[in-house]
């Protein structure tokens, strides 16, 4: 079906200013937070109900468009980079929390609903809603499923895989299921781990059962200076070693701390080489208890500052900070990398070193911010798009530190998926046999690969000409092929 | 972000701006949260970070119509997304350069263009504004329910301001609308400052703040309204003998785009340093009273105390987010002894901003209803705000009293007692 077509019959279905298909209306669209990559679609789609989705899947499905969802278009991966020759199906007008359940704890909300809406809305009964993403102020827990995302808080908490009960989905053919349930356990495959994470090719979330937490009586945050990279990366190691489990422990080095303190004035150490923020929360008691051995195995990592937040205002200043981490890049670069590996917390000085090393060989500025607890890294690769080349370096410089991760023995996505930047390394990651089984899987649920196509999964052809230039490094054998 | 600008723009102050401004932005979307248009419409095209790209394809030299216009438009220059964007970009400064731009480019249809052009000429016009008001007032029993909502009443006005001479002056801003929808306001000022020894001056022929006009398409028109204003404040400012220590602004949408004079026209010879000596001397009346705490605390001590009156504070967005002034007002309010009562997304605009409630009425009334609905939850006796364009636009959808702080902090220092609903 030709574009007005497609226009014609979506129109139909939805107001006209929710049907855009000019490119002063879509170049809008071409991007969502990693503005590298860049695709406008061929219309975009702004349905504000599931019936809507349901009869604009059933249209795309009859002609084989491609459709490609989008929440807040925060993610970092470029998961819901637009297709060409498809329709990119925005979620934000589903904005409701259609219930919340204040004796079972749990809360049913629309997939455009904003991670930190649900937390704010459930603040009344006591309960929160755990995963924190750090863009949680804007991102969508529709997006959150999608991505599967964790946040400073699912050291202890989890990721959203952990923090969900039920989705309601539909297929590429507009037909509904309903995946997981109420209780804590359901028989048959485990399709809800399955969905989560599925980076939107499976299905189209269009209603999320979260789990609340009761509020803990208390939180309490140490943050520690330390003028050593590697005496900070130990101290996160004594944490752990020494059993435990705080609410979040974070790492940011110096070019960091100036960055984030320019923006929230939290009062973090502007002359330390890392600072480690590490949190207990729990009952009074507890907390005391850990807050003080906290300071203690910070004090014996050769800590140069320990400050214990002195209130509730300061506790979430220096949150702030931290979740403010990679825009606040913005005001020492103009345009930012932001990698997402996940390396056992042993190699942690290790990798922090070759990554040292690499921003030398590549001439590029590199922040580091990371989950330190669990050994998620994010170096920001700050470069300048306005120059030629530059996107290039940092893409490489990018590529090789995955690949010290997975050599680390780490992993490609900590948190942000593979969406379309990581789908070279996944190649790496996973063997034919693992790759053969994601292709079955996502042929299952969509046989005509309409939904999301060509990202998260490589193709095999993918795989052979990225191992091919692999293994020549700096001899590209297609250099003609389009390598994202 | 990446930028190409067109060659039309890449050697002009503005072009350079815009490209700076542009650059800084890189696209994490943390903007569409605090975004009130963003969150009514969920269209990128009506966030803070679609406006900036519809923006950008306009200096790249792509052709844009009127529907970038009306996405612009559409933008309450509320600048709840320069508080929340960790990038410091300077959003207003971009959509100003944007929105000069498209109205070069852009044909606006005739209505549009009578409409903004009878209330650029009526409202900044104070004896014009005044008259119009008053005739309004006069046919209001003749008008249908709908048009009498949106005539606002005549309030009650209190005694005279005082006259007495302290050694300490100030200028204050008189106005446009101010003086006619609500005189008690600058009034009240004079009374509460009086109180604390300080003595507020008018000047002779000063006039609006140009803020109108800047921001209904017509910024040399704006610009110009500027300059009129420094030329009747300069004698005062100049003044080696009377020196006057601030220029005190009651109303924030006007006191924002005042402390904005020097950068505005920064390119004006003739205009930069007294536009720049303006904007240091300006100060909102919260900014005055709250620096004054030691002596307000001893007036308060000596006025009758009551039972802690529950009221609902709106902060206007040109206070919170244009002067970056949150918390200042609600101090003294607490000082004053009201219980302030907890506002959920205080951070939205009221629609209110500037003429947009008459220019995009129908997101104006959205947002009144959606932050009414916010300060009533609590019910707190009455509603409380900063600035009279959010005053006179939340009264017209709420049948509890809105009024400006100053004023009832006025009706504190005067000792009256009991119930200090106005």
């Amino acid at each position: 079906m030709p574009r007005a077509n497609l226009v014609k019959a979506f129109r139909k279905l939805l107001p006209s200013e929710s049907v855009l298909f000019e490119p002063e209306d879509l170049r809008p669209y071409e991007c969502d937070g990693l503005s590298a990559y860049r695709q406008m679609p061929m219309i975009a789609v702004l349905p504000s109900n599931e019936a809507e989705i349901i009869e604009i899947l059933k249209i795309c499905t009859a002609e084989k468009i491609p459709v490609v969802a989008r929440g807040a278009g925060t993610g970092l991966s470029g998961g819901a980079l637009p297709h060409a020759d498809g329709v990119l199906l925005s979620l934000a007008k589903l904005n409701e929390i259609l219930e919340i359940d204040p004796d079972a704890c749990t809360a049913r909300v629309q997939p455009g609903v904003r991670n930190l809406a649900i937390s704010e809305a459930s603040e009344a009964y006591g309960l929160y809603y755990a995963p924190d993403p750090s863009s949680q102020i804007a991102c969508t827990i529709g997006g959150n499923v999608a991505e599967n995302s964790g946040g400073v808080h699912c050291l202890k908490y989890g990721l959203t895989v952990h923090n969900i009960l039920k989705l309601r989905v539909l297929t590429i053919e507009g037909d509904s299921l309903e995946i997981g349930s109420e209780a804590l356990d359901s028989s048959g495959f485990d399709l809800l781990a399955l969905m989560t994470g599925s980076e939107g090719m499976l299905g189209i979330i269009t209603e999320i059962t979260v789990k609340l937490l009761p509020k803990p009586e208390t939180a309490q945050l140490v943050m520690a200076a330390f003028d050593d990279v590697e005496k900070a990366g130990a101290a996160v190691a004594n944490i752990i070693q020494a059993g435990i489990v705080p609410a979040g422990l974070e790492m940011m080095d110096r070019m960091t701390i100036a960055a984030v303190e320019d923006f929230i004035h939290a009062g973090y150490d502007p002359d330390a080489a890392a600072i480690v923020l590490c949190e207990s929360d729990g009952s009074n008691e507890e907390v005391a208890d850990e807050i003080e051995k906290i300071r203690d195995i910070m004090h014996m990592s050769g800590a140069v500052r320990i400050d214990t937040a002195r209130n509730e205002a300061e506790r979430r200043r220096f949150w702030a900070g931290r979740k403010a981490a990679f825009p606040a890049a913005g005001r020492v670069s103009p345009d930012y990398y932001c990698m997402d590996g996940t390396i056992p917390r042993k190699h942690l000085a290790e990798v922090l070193r070759r990554i040292e090393d690499l921003s030398s060989e590549f001439g590029l500025r590199c922040m580091n911010v990371f989950h330190a607890g669990d050994g998620n890294l994010h170096p920001l690769i700050l470069y300048d798009a306005n120059r030629s080349g530059e996107l290039e370096k940092a893409e490489a410089f990018g590529a090789r530190i995955l690949e010290i991760c997975i050599e680390a023995g780490g992993s490609l996505t900590g948190e942000h998926g593979v969406g379309i930047e990581k789908l070279n390394q996944m190649c790496l990651q996973f063997g034919e046999a693992e790759r053969d089984i994601f292709h079955a899987v996502k042929a299952a649920f969509d046989p005509d690969a309409l939904l999301n196509p060509g990202k998260a999964i490589p193709s095999l052809r993918r795989c052979a000409e990225f191992g091919a230039m692999h293994v020549h490094r700096g001899e590209e054998k297609f250099p003609d092929l389009p390598r994202f | 972000m990446q930028t190409r600008l067109n060659e039309r723009f890449q050697n002009t102050p503005q072009g350079r701006e815009a490209e700076t401004i542009l650059r800084n932005c890189v696209h994490c979307g943390f903007c569409l949260a605090t975004c009130p248009t963003y969150r009514l419409s969920g269209n990128e095209l009506d966030s803070p970070r679609g406006r900036i790209y519809l923006i950008k394809q306009l200096l790249e030299g792509r052709e844009v119509t009127r529907k970038t216009q009306l996405h612009l438009d559409r933008c309450l220059t509320c600048r709840a997304c320069e508080s929340t964007c960790p990038s410091g970009v300077e959003y207003a400064h971009l959509l100003d350069i944007g929105r000069n731009q498209v109205e070069q480019t852009i044909t606006r249809a005739p209505i549009d263009r009578m409409l903004r052009f009878a209330l650029r000429k009526v409202l900044p016009n104070r004896n014009l504004f005044a008259f119009v008001l008053k005739s309004a007032r006069l046919c209001r029993p003749l008008l249908p329910e709908r048009l009498q909502r949106m005539v606002p009443a005549q309030p009650k006005i209190r005694q005279n301001p005082p006259q007495a001479n302290h050694p300490r002056r100030m200028l204050v801003l008189q106005g446009c609308l101010q003086p006619a929808l609500n005189p008690d306001i600058n009034h009240a000022a004079e009374r509460v400052l009086d109180k604390l020894g300080i003595t507020l001056l008018e000047a002779q022929k000063a006039s609006c703040c140009g803020a109108l006009a800047y921001h209904l398409d017509a910024q040399p028109e704006g610009l110009d309204a500027m300059r009129r204003l420094i030329d009747a404040w300069w004698p005062y400012i100049a003044n080696p003998d009377k020196p006057i220590e601030a220029i005190v602004v009651t109303a924030s949408g006007c006191g924002v785009m005042v402390k904005d004079y020097g950068r505005l026209l920064k390119h004006d010879s003739a205009y930069a340093e007294k536009a720049a000596r303006v904007s240091e001397l300006a100060k909102d009346i919260g900014e005055i009273v709250a620096a004054e705490r030691p002596e307000l605390t001893r007036l308060l001590e000596n006025c009758p105390a009551s039972e802690a009156e529950a009221i609902a504070f709106h902060a206007p967005c040109t206070l919170q987010h244009g002067q970056r002034l949150d918390g200042v007002v609600e101090n003294i309010l607490k000082t004053a002894g009201f219980r302030l009562t907890r506002v959920a997304d205080a951070h939205l605009c009221c629609g209110s901003a500037g003429a947009y409630s008459i220019v995009q009425p129908h997101i104006a009334r959205q947002l009144r209803d959606n932050k009414i609905a916010a300060l009533t939850r609590d019910d707190p006796t009455f509603l409380v705000t900063a600035n009279i364009g959010c005053q006179i636009h939340l009264q017209n959808g709420t049948q509890l009293p809105v009024r400006h702080w100053i004023e009832i902090l006025d009706r504190v220092l005067c000792g009256e007692t009991g119930d200090r609903n106005p």
